[in-house]
Formats: C-alpha cells, structure tokens, sequence
C-alpha cells in the first residue's frame, strides 16, 4: 500500500536532512521559501517511498508519514489526560511528637541542629566535610537511617545543594550544611533555590575568614554574604540564634519558614555555637509546617497577595516545569517579557518584605531609656547581654537588640529606637558588617566595634567600651 | 503514532526553536519513538536538565515532570531527585559542555555512587548556545569561536571517561543513524542502574560554518563515513578502524578499548 507522506510547510526549516536520509530521494526543494528563510520540501516521488521513517525522525515535526484518522489519534491523546489521578490538597500546619524524649539534654550546637532538623521533619541531608560543620554532617548519617530518611555525602558543596533541591522537588524537607568557604560555592545553587522557589534549609556555621582563615575559630563573617552573596539578590530569610537550645528552636523555625515562604532559608551559627554544649529543653509536642498543595494551581508565583504560590512534588501529574529563568506561574519560559521579569523579581521581595512584622523576632533588653543601644548577633549577643547588664549597675543608659532573624532586616525597629536620639554599637566577630547595614536605616551615630581575630568577644571588652569609651 | 503525531501529544509545542538541521530534533524525535516502543508515558519519566541548547529539550518540550537547573548541575538535581523518591524514574538530559566540563566532577561522581539515574549527553562538539565557543569534546584542531586557529586540547571520549571511572552502561550513537539511536535509547530506559548515552549530534550553525561543512547534510554524511557500529568494526585492523570512532553500548571499558587505535 503506497504510503500518505504530507510536509507541513509551516515548520519546514529547509534543513535538507529528509532529502540527505531518505534513501529513495523522495523529497525535492520546493519553490517556497520557508520561515527559517531556506527551500522548504515537498515530496516528488511518494510511490517509492518504504516507509522506513528516516525522514521524519530527522525532521522537526514537518513530516508526517501515514497518519492516524483523526478521531483515532484525539481519542489516543484523550486516554492519556485521563490516567491523571485524583489528589487531595495537603500541607498546613500540624501538631507532631518529639522525636527524643521530652526532657532537658545537654548537647552541642551542632548535635541540637540534627535533631531540631529530625524533629521538624526534614528527611534528605547531602553534605560535603568541612570544619566546623562536619559533627552535623556526621551525625545525619548515622540517625537519617533509622528515620527511613536519605543521607548522602555530595563530592562538593555544589552538588550538595543541588542534591537538596531535587530532594525537595521530590517532596522531602531536605537541607545542607557548611562554613564558610562551601557556602561561597553554594550561592549559585541558592540564586536558583530563590528564584524557582524552592524550599531548603542551608546552615552556615561561619568560621573566620576571608578564605581558609581560621578553620576552627569562630566568626561573623558570613553576614552580608547570607544576604547579598547570590547573583540576583532578592530578599533572604536568614536567622541566628545565640545558644545550644535557641539553635534547636530556630533549626525547626528555618524549616517551617522555608515550607511557608518556599524560599532557602539559611540558619547560621558559627565555629564557637557549634561546639558549645549547653542545656536544652525539648518539650512533647512541636508545630510543623507542611508546604501547601492544591492540585491544579499554578506553582509559581507571582501570586495575588504575594504569599507562597502551591508547591506539588515530582510524580504528582503537573508536568511541572522548574527553571531558574523567568517563567510564568505556570513554570514556562518567558525570557524575552520584561515584566514578567519585573514583576517576577518584585514578588521575591515582596513575599518576605510584606511578612517583615510577622518575620520580627529580637531579644530587647533595657530599650525603653536607652542612650546607647547595642545591637549584637549570634554568638556576640552573649556578651554583649552580660555587658549591657554590668553597664546598667553602673548606672549608664544602654540596652540591647539582638535580632534572632536577621533578615529581612529589621530596620522598622531600629528606626523607632533612632527617634530617642541613641548612639547605636555594634559589636561583631567581623571587622564590621552589620554596623554598615544599620547605618543605612538610620542618621545617629553608629560605632562599629570590630573584632576580626577569630575569638569570640571577651563580655569585658564590651564592659569597658560601655562604660569607658574604649575599644 | 508517527513521529509528528508523537511531537503533538508528548511535546508542549510541536514547534522548537531549534537551528535549521540540528541534530536535537533527531534525538527528540528518537525518544520519542523509544518511549512509545517501550509502550511507556513521557510522563512516567521525570527529566533534569542544565544549561544549553540540550537543556531546552526537557525544559521546554517534553510534556513531564523537569527542572532546569544550573550550567552542570543536572545530574546532582537527578540524585536527589531519585534518592528522595525512588519510584520516579530520572533522566538527565545535559549537553557536553554541561556535563563533561563543567558538571564533569557530578558525573564521574554520580558513576562511583552507582545511582540509578539515566544520562543522556547530547555532543555538539561545543557550546552552541553562547556562540560556539571550544567545549571538552571539540576535536583537535577544529575551529570554534575561542579557537580559530584550531583547537589545541585534547578532546574527551565521554565513553571512555565514563568506562573509565567505574561505569558499566555506556553507549554512543550518532544522529546520522536514528533507528540505531532509538534502538540504543530502548535499551537504555529499559535498563537498570547507572547509564550514560553520547549522543553525537550535528550543529551546523555554530560547529558546522566554521569547519567547512555548514550544511547539516553533509555533516550527516560525515557522521556514517567516520563513525562504525561497534558489531561492523569487531574484525577491524588497527589500520582499518585508524580515524573511525565506534558507535554502540559498551559495559566495561575492556570491551570498548579494543576499537580504539594508538592515536587515540
């Protein structure tokens, strides 16, 4: 039976493949010039033609050889859509056990991050051996595997956040672990992590810097890079917490802000928080948040209130389209659309900076008749309380704001407390970068108290600034 | 279906936006006759992809479950993806750029981590989507946009590379040959473990104009004088395979080092 062989013209790019492959020469140049500006085809000799397909694998789709019936082929075409499977929404909040014995524990900063990250549910750690972090990345091998979890060790940091972010697609809360230099090499991973919204949990234990630096000694070096290390630089949620048991409560915070916002939700500790064991109360009952799915939704935003857009997992049936260019609720491409990529950008801000009040979490001691505020993070935050304290026995006017989110920064705070007219400190294990990010909010002087050697700061240093001028 | 029919309900358009002549469609259009040889869905496949032009095959065609991820990072996406949920089944569709230069530590990793990932490296021989500009498998002296001269460093053998470290599924295929191809593709989706596929593919607006072959037929007809299957080369003198470069699946590196000549 003579085969029916037709060349849609309209997508014809007049490669002259079919004419090179087809070993009966069936096909000629026609006098049309196509829309790749090139002959397009046309069939001369259908009688000799043998059906072998050459032509058509080689062509983009112009070629169509002995097509179905059209009722056939829709028919075909309808029998697929309709193997799609019913699923219920999920996700939300949810009331879970504690995996350990509720009880008081004595445990290092690191071991509190594996298990508030158990705890809240996180299932997937890949990682890559680097000081201080590595007890974090030794202990989730060894419990993962009792909690059905996965554990994987990634050849580089690279691959480790990469390796989360399928996780995560894949629909299990996955995170990573790291310091300093691994962190640098994750930034790619987590522009992506930004921009295709993807949720993840990516601690950073800060050691001292800048390169190697100081492997085993702390630091706050990481500050500015947690926030603005990515090409892109949309708004981050990034938290750090002062103590062994404030690092457990912020390790499942960073968990349920990352499944909310579905953002890379980056916790930092650093090289002294790591190993510090303290006491830590771990209560019966935990909050859990799960991302949100309804099927059917688009997966992406920009949504209408800028909250975080309806998240399926891979294997649900969407044909998910996940890509770090600019794309469309639906996951599409559209590269070439200048507002979408507005619009798109302004949404990644505006799902974190239009949920800054509810993202608002500081420690504030003596405030209200401050003449001198200290603003401490992380780790520093230790001493400068003891300072702070020790300085009002003496009768000065100073008090403390220690941010435990970071980020969005929380300048609306820092603004109200400007307006008494105070004098703003800051000491930090760095040779001064939060100082540059509060004298952006406000015009009162603010001191920068640097202190880049690798040790945590001596509360007495802070003491004799307080009360005596000098650092 | 035929392959246009297979275009219209597997792909999310029929129309790419492919170069006039690029070996791409073939690979697209060779998976697809695979899959529907298997009697499998596009969708009971999930894809990663990287940067490039073999990236938009995935991310913008194939009507599934993709992620498209950063220059070289699709395979690391592909294990955690697998890892996390064992009954999707991945596919990794990177290019040669993507995952033999920059991606390169990923793959050779992901060989000695035995995850059962499919990997597919569509070869153009550099990188079309930028420019043209010399890649890991461009071949000695061959002109690109950062070599006008003539490439100067030696070229990988992906199939080498991946016999090399530790793999026990490697297959190469060129275009020039598409029952062959998806023949290869069959055997490879419906195969276990990890598995790695060159596919060597024309790219006649950036490889091509600039080696005096810019027309995609002829660099086809380059492909069948240069390449032999490996059942047409076993027999071969070292004289006789000298300058051709063997096609097929390969499991151990012993059974593919026999086909290569001293000079290569």
């Amino acid at each position: 039976m003579p085969h029916v062989i037709t060349v849609d013209h309209s997508l014809c790019r007049g490669c002259n493949l079919c004419m090179e492959l087809c070993p009966k020469s069936i096909f000629q140049d026609s006098a049309d010039i196509g829309p790749a500006g090139l002959k397009v085809k046309e069939v001369v000799s259908p009688d000799n033609c043998t059906g072998c397909g050459l032509c058509e694998l080689c062509c983009p789709g112009a070629i169509s050889i002995d097509p179905l019936p059209h009722e056939v082929f829709t028919s075909i075409c309808a029998e697929q859509k309709d193997r799609l499977v019913e699923r219920p929404a999920r996700g939300g909040w949810k009331q879970v056990n504690s995996l350990l014995t509720p009880g008081r524990y004595f445990m290092t900063g690191n071991d509190a991050i594996v298990e508030a990250a158990l705890a809240a549910g996180c299932r997937f750690f890949a990682g890559y051996p680097i000081t201080p972090a590595n007890e974090i990345l030794e202990e989730m091998s060894r419990r993962m595997k009792g909690l059905g979890g996965k554990f994987i060790q990634a050849e580089d940091e690279i691959a480790s956040v990469f390796m989360v972010m399928g996780a995560s697609w894949a629909g299990l809360k996955a995170m990573t672990a790291t310091a300093g230099p691994g962190f640098a090499l994750m930034q790619e991973g987590l522009s992506l992590a930004d921009m295709a919204e993807v949720p993840c949990v990516i601690v950073n234990v800060q050691r001292a810097g800048p390169s190697t630096g100081q492997a085993t000694r702390p630091a706050a070096m990481d500050m500015r890079e947690a926030r603005y290390g990515s090409h892109g630089g949309v708004q981050r949620i990034v938290l750090y917490p002062d103590s062994v048991q404030e690092t457990f409560d912020l390790t499942i915070e960073s968990f349920n802000l990352a499944e909310r916002f579905r953002v890379p939700v980056i916790l930092l500790s650093d090289g002294y928080l790591s190993h510090l064991s303290e006491k830590v109360e771990i209560g019966e009952r935990l909050r859990i948040y799960d991302r949100v799915y309804v099927p059917g939704e688009p997966a992406f935003g920009p949504t209408p209130d800028s909250s975080a857009p309806s998240m399926p997992r891979f294997g649900d049936g969407e044909d998910l389209q996940v890509t770090g260019s600019t794309h469309d609720r639906s996951g599409k491409r559209s590269t070439a659309d200048t507002s979408v990529q507005e619009n798109l950008v302004f949404y990644l801000d505006r799902k974190i900076l239009s949920r800054r009040e509810e993202l608002l979490d500081c420690e504030e001691m003596f405030l209200d008749d401050a003449e001198v505020v200290v603003v401490a993070f992380g780790t520093v935050g230790r001493s400068a309380r003891w300072a702070v304290k020790e300085a009002r026995k003496t009768g000065r006017a100073v008090g403390l704001l220690r941010p435990r989110v970071v980020y969005p920064f929380p300048s609306q705070r820092i603004t109200e407390l400007s307006k008494s007219g105070a004098k703003f400190v800051v000491p930090e294990m760095s040779q001064g970068q939060m100082s540059f990010v509060i004298s952006q909010c406000i015009t009162n002087e603010v001191v920068p108290l640097p202190q880049p050697n690798g040790q945590i700061i001596d509360p007495r240093r802070i003491f004799r600034y307080l009360t005596e001028g000098e650092w | 279906m035929n392959v246009r029919e297979l275009r219209e309900s597997c792909l999310r358009q029929v129309r790419t936006t492919f170069c006039p002549g690029c070996g791409y469609e073939i690979f697209i259009n060779c998976f697809l006759k695979a899959i529907e040889g298997l009697g499998r869905r596009m969708d009971d496949y999930c894809f990663t992809a990287g940067i490039g032009c073999s990236a938009w095959v995935p991310n913008n065609y194939f009507r599934a479950d993709n992620f498209h991820t950063a220059h070289g990072r699709a395979v690391p996406a592909a294990i955690g993806l697998k890892l996390a949920n064992p009954d999707l089944e991945v596919i990794t569709i990177g290019g040669d750029g993507d995952l033999a230069s920059i991606g390169g530590n990923h793959l050779i990793h992901a060989i000695r981590k035995r995850v059962p990932i499919a990997v597919f490296c569509l070869n153009n021989y550099l990188y079309g989507m930028t420019g043209g500009q010399a890649g890991p498998t461009t071949p000695l002296s061959s002109r690109t946009s950062t070599s006008l001269d003539g490439n100067s460093e030696e070229p990988f053998d992906l199939v080498k590379l991946v016999l090399s470290v530790g793999g026990r599924y490697a297959s190469r295929y060129p275009t020039a040959y598409p029952h062959l191809l998806k023949k290869g593709i069959e055997s490879m989706l419906a195969a276990d473990g990890f598995r790695f596929m060159e596919v060597v593919s024309q790219c006649p607006r950036q490889y091509g104009v600039r080696n005096e072959s810019s027309a995609a037929s002829s660099m086809i007809a380059w492909q069948k004088e240069h390449y032999l299957s490996k059942e047409k080369a076993r027999g071969l003198s070292s004289s006789e395979l000298n300058g051709k470069l063997v096609f097929g699946n390969f499991r151990t590196a012993g059974e593919y080092v026999q086909f290569l000549t001293e000079e290569q």
